[in-house]
């Protein structure tokens, strides 16, 4: 399973970002083989839209659990036609912090509708 | 002649400016008076009367599934998000569609076709025997403001003497209202704030090219500066309107100067002969 983890710079080591779309890296991590893949978010000046490209971005990298702060309505929509599972991550620690959270059922759903 | 009226900011009282000056001038001659202002359009307060109502649409596609094999092209292309492929399907959010056309294009299996979406409409009425009001309103949440702009435009085509009141800010619609104008009237005050803002309109007019002029409003006789900078860019101070309780509180129930109070028909008709002199 792939989880994409909304980071302020590459690797796991690297905070976690509140915002979803806007967030300047995205961190995939395969959960079955511990390895992961920080990509530069290409929307982090783009106008508008963001919220549905970015959830596209994710689906294209195979990605199905997101962990983040929080989602706007549009990357919403978008991540539940995914069939996306969505979980806030509040804290200020590291994108390895939120996964290990995440691994022991801490974290909360967000909801998507 | 197509007039515009301009200000860098709102609450000038640019509208109050275009709604006496279009009173005045249908005094006349026939007078189509423009609401280019489609996301709050406000000269029809001036001017209640039955309207009539045309939709604005703009094509937004949609997606042929029998055809479409989810490559995601069309997601990836559109830059307003407005297309999403997430797993098999293809998310659609109409209202951030520019209607650039461009999905359609790309998508290599032919899947996509434009239906049109109402994203607002053009309202137009009679108020006086003389004057035309035609109000662009854009639908809540949507962003094509220029469409509507420029479907109110079209409408208006063709008639001897136009008045566009443009929105406020000097963004995309603003520039839409003004493109083809031949004069552009900028209303401003005489505050610190409202000669910024004049400055950036004023450099939105003469980068287009449109002769300009400036009505300063609820002027309260220190407009120094103001008269310092039309001075520099040779911008005529066509009427200054000073503040007052009397004006504000005609002006706040919908009522129009040059009805209500005394001596302000005289002057905004010495205004519109000023404006119809420049007439190319
Ligand atoms: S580009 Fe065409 S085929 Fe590809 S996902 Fe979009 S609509 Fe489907
Ligand atoms: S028409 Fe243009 S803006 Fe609208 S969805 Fe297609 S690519 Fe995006």
């Amino acid at each position: 399973m792939i989880v994409c983890i909304t980071a302020r710079a590459p690797g796991t080591d690297a905070p976690v970002e509140q915002r979803f779309a806007r967030a300047p890296y995205f961190v995939f991590v395969d959960t079955e083989t511990g390895k992961s893949e920080s990509i530069e978010n290409p929307l982090i000046d783009a106008a508008g839209g963001v919220g549905p490209r970015a959830v596209q971005l994710l689906s294209d990298r195979g990605a199905t659990v997101a962990i983040t702060g929080h989602v706007g309505g549009n990357a919403a929509r978008a991540l539940a036609a995914g069939g996306f599972k969505v979980f806030a991550y509040q804290g200020s620690g590291s994108v390895a912090d939120a996964l290990a959270a995440y691994t022991a059922g801490n974290l909360q759903p967000i909801p998507l509708v | 002649m197509k007039i515009a009226i301009a200000s860098g900011k709102g609450g000038t009282g640019k509208s109050t400016v275009a709604a006496n000056l279009a009173w005045t001038l249908a005094h006349s001659r026939d007078v189509v008076l423009v609401d280019c202002d489609v996301e709050e359009p406000n000269l029809h307060l001036f001017f209640p009367s039955e309207a009539t109502d045309v939709p604005v649409t703009a094509p937004v596609p949609e997606i042929d599934y029998a055809r479409c094999n989810f490559c995601g092209e069309c997601g990836k292309f559109c830059r307003f998000g407005a297309l999403a492929v997430v797993k098999d399907t293809v998310l659609t959010f109409p209202y951030l569609c520019h209607s650039c056309g461009g999905c359609a294009l790309v998508c290599p299996r032919g899947a996509i076709r434009e239906v049109p979406r109402a994203i607002g409409r053009v309202s137009c009425s009679r108020p006086l025997p003389r004057l035309v009001l035609i109000t662009g309103i854009l639908n809540e949440g949507e962003v094509l403001a220029p469409k509507v702009i420029k479907a109110a435009k079209m409408l208006a085509e063709g008639h001897p003497l136009i008045m566009y009141d443009a929105s406020p800010g000097i963004a995309c619609p603003v520039i839409e209202t003004l493109e083809g104008s031949d004069y552009c009237l900028l209303v401003t005050e005489s505050t610190p704030f409202g000669l910024h803002d004049l400055r950036l309109a004023a450099g939105v007019a003469e980068e287009l090219g449109i002769p300009a002029g400036v009505v300063i409003n609820r002027s309260d006789g220190q407009d120094e500066n103001t008269v310092e900078f039309c001075r520099e860019h040779n911008l005529p101070i066509l009427m200054t309107i000073p503040f007052s309780r009397e004006i504000a509180t005609v002006t706040s129930r919908g009522g129009l100067i040059v009805r209500d109070l005394p001596g302000w028909e005289e002057r905004f008709a010495e205004l519109s002969g000023e404006i119809l002199g420049v007439s190319p």
